[in-house]
């Protein structure tokens, strides 16, 4: 059969009652300040990686929380490590622990 | 013979403008249309940021005017000012009793506060069509029965979304406005929804957290870090019912991007202010300006904010847009310090 280009989009819609919450259950245990996130973009304002890729840590973390796991692998590898969300993050969340945590929880969960 | 004033509105700030004034020696009339004073804070079970008891406010307040005349249940008709000297004419609320009972005094505090939203406009949200989209008024009157917060299945509920600028920041709705105290109220009922119910999940919608005022920010902070609460940046575009009675609420989670779609088990609307129909109706009566929002107008925002624009009116409260209850109490010590001032000087030039 010819091939017309015709594909099924994806659903972009973040499904709340369908998400996968084990993730960030387990990210939140080990690192429990997430929760106080007002999401500003301080963090991926000053992040050095957002410099040189589409990174967005602020993005990720905010996904997570909507039981949406599916982009943490592929993002997460752009992370330069540097701690710069983590010393303007004015609510104080340890965003450094935080992505060590998920990059634990990616261990854990596979 | 003792200045005589007569308050218009017994709601926190009217009886607070009246009490102050009669404890100065003025003899004050109360005119209220409902058979009980109190006004919104009535119907209010804790106060936000504290959550102190709103019938501590009401109890403290109402102590402070027992020499104050209340006339319950009436509705102005009419009123006219002559001379210095105004007179209120009013109809009995049942209507047919033929009597018009009438006041006289030299100076008026307009306190004729406000009303809530009224939810149903927003059809696409549901209210009075689904029976688990309740608003905030509707949950603190269950607060206050003490009986819980339950579903209309009677079941305790699991999620609950409350929706941030119901009726305010909406054109559509005519009000471009903020009613400013919706957001604060959005958090500390979400807190006393999980300090009931531990295991349910709470989110707040909002567009905006205008955590204005002292106290606030760290109410929203211990309803993130000790609650759990999540709060979601994005405006609720509609709720649908599913077959068991919980409610799916579709809204674009702005801080991702995406389209988000969730069922709660309830849905909390947080209903702003509008002017209420005494305002409105009294504010025809004595011709003063009102703005875009249908608030009443005063002189000057910063420096003349007490007055109307008419000599011997006073504005005191919600009757100029939304204020808290604190607010609303300074601002009707500042309208009975300024009707005080003006009494006394009247007094002076007339005597």
């Amino acid at each position: 059969m010819p091939d017309f280009g015709y594909t099924l989009t994806k659903d972009r819609q973040l499904d709340y009652d369908r998400g996968d919450f084990r993730f960030i259950s387990l990210v939140r245990s080990m690192e429990p300040s997430l929760d106080l996130c007002m999401g500003c973009g301080s963090c991926s304002a000053t992040c050095s990686a957002a410099g040189f890729t589409d990174f967005n840590i602020r993005k990720l973390h905010t996904v997570i929380r909507r039981g949406d796991v599916e982009p943490v692998k592929t993002e997460l590898r752009k992370c330069m490590f540097c701690g710069k969300c983590q010393l303007v993050c004015p609510r104080g969340v340890n965003l450094r622990n935080l992505i060590l945590a998920m990059n634990r929880a990616i261990e854990l969960l596979g | 013979m003792a200045k005589s004033v007569i308050v218009i509105g017994g709601g926190i700030a009217g009886m607070t403008a009246a009490g102050m004034l009669s404890r100065q020696g003025f003899e004050v009339t109360l005119l209220e249309k409902e058979t009980e004073t109190g006004g919104h804070v009535a119907s209010w079970d804790r106060l936000f940021p504290d959550r102190r008891k709103a019938s501590e406010v009401l109890e403290f307040t109402a102590e402070g005017m027992h020499t104050v005349h209340v006339a319950k249940g009436l509705s102005i008709t009419g009123i006219s000012r002559q001379n210095n000297e105004f007179t209120v004419t009013c109809g009995m609320q049942d209507a047919g009793s033929g009597m018009k009972p009438q006041f006289t005094s030299n100076a008026i505090v307009l306190a004729t506060g406000f009303d809530l939203f009224e939810a149903g406009k927003k059809e696409e949200y549901g209210y009075c069509i689904y029976n688990n989209v309740i608003t905030s008024a509707d949950l603190e009157e269950k607060f206050k029965s003490g009986k819980g917060i339950l579903t209309a299945e009677g079941k305790a509920p699991k999620r609950v979304g409350f929706i941030h600028c119901v009726g305010s920041r909406d054109e559509k709705v005519g009000n471009l406005y903020c009613s400013k105290v919706c957001c604060v109220t959005g958090v500390k009922q979400a807190i006393e929804v999980k300090e009931m119910y531990p295991d349910s999940v709470v989110f707040n919608f909002y567009m905006d957290l205008r955590m204005y005022d002292r106290n606030f920010e760290e109410l929203y902070y211990e309803a993130q870090q000790k609650w759990g609460i999540s709060f979601i940046r994005g405006r609720l575009s509609e709720c649908a019912e599913n077959p068991d009675g919980s409610i799916v609420i579709r809204t674009e989670d702005t801080l991702t991007g995406k389209p988000l779609k969730m069922t709660v088990s309830l849905v909390v609307l947080l209903t702003g202010f509008v002017p209420s129909a005494g305002t409105a109706s009294v504010t025809g009566m004595l011709g003063l300006m009102t703005g875009t929002d249908g608030f009443v107008r005063s002189e000057d925002s910063h420096l003349k904010n007490n007055l109307s624009g008419i000599p011997g009116v006073f504005l005191a409260g919600a009757v100029k847009g939304p204020v808290s209850i604190t607010e609303a109490i300074a601002d009707a010590r500042a309208a009975a310090a300024l009707t005080s001032e003006y009494l006394r000087e009247s007094g002076e030039s007339h005597a």
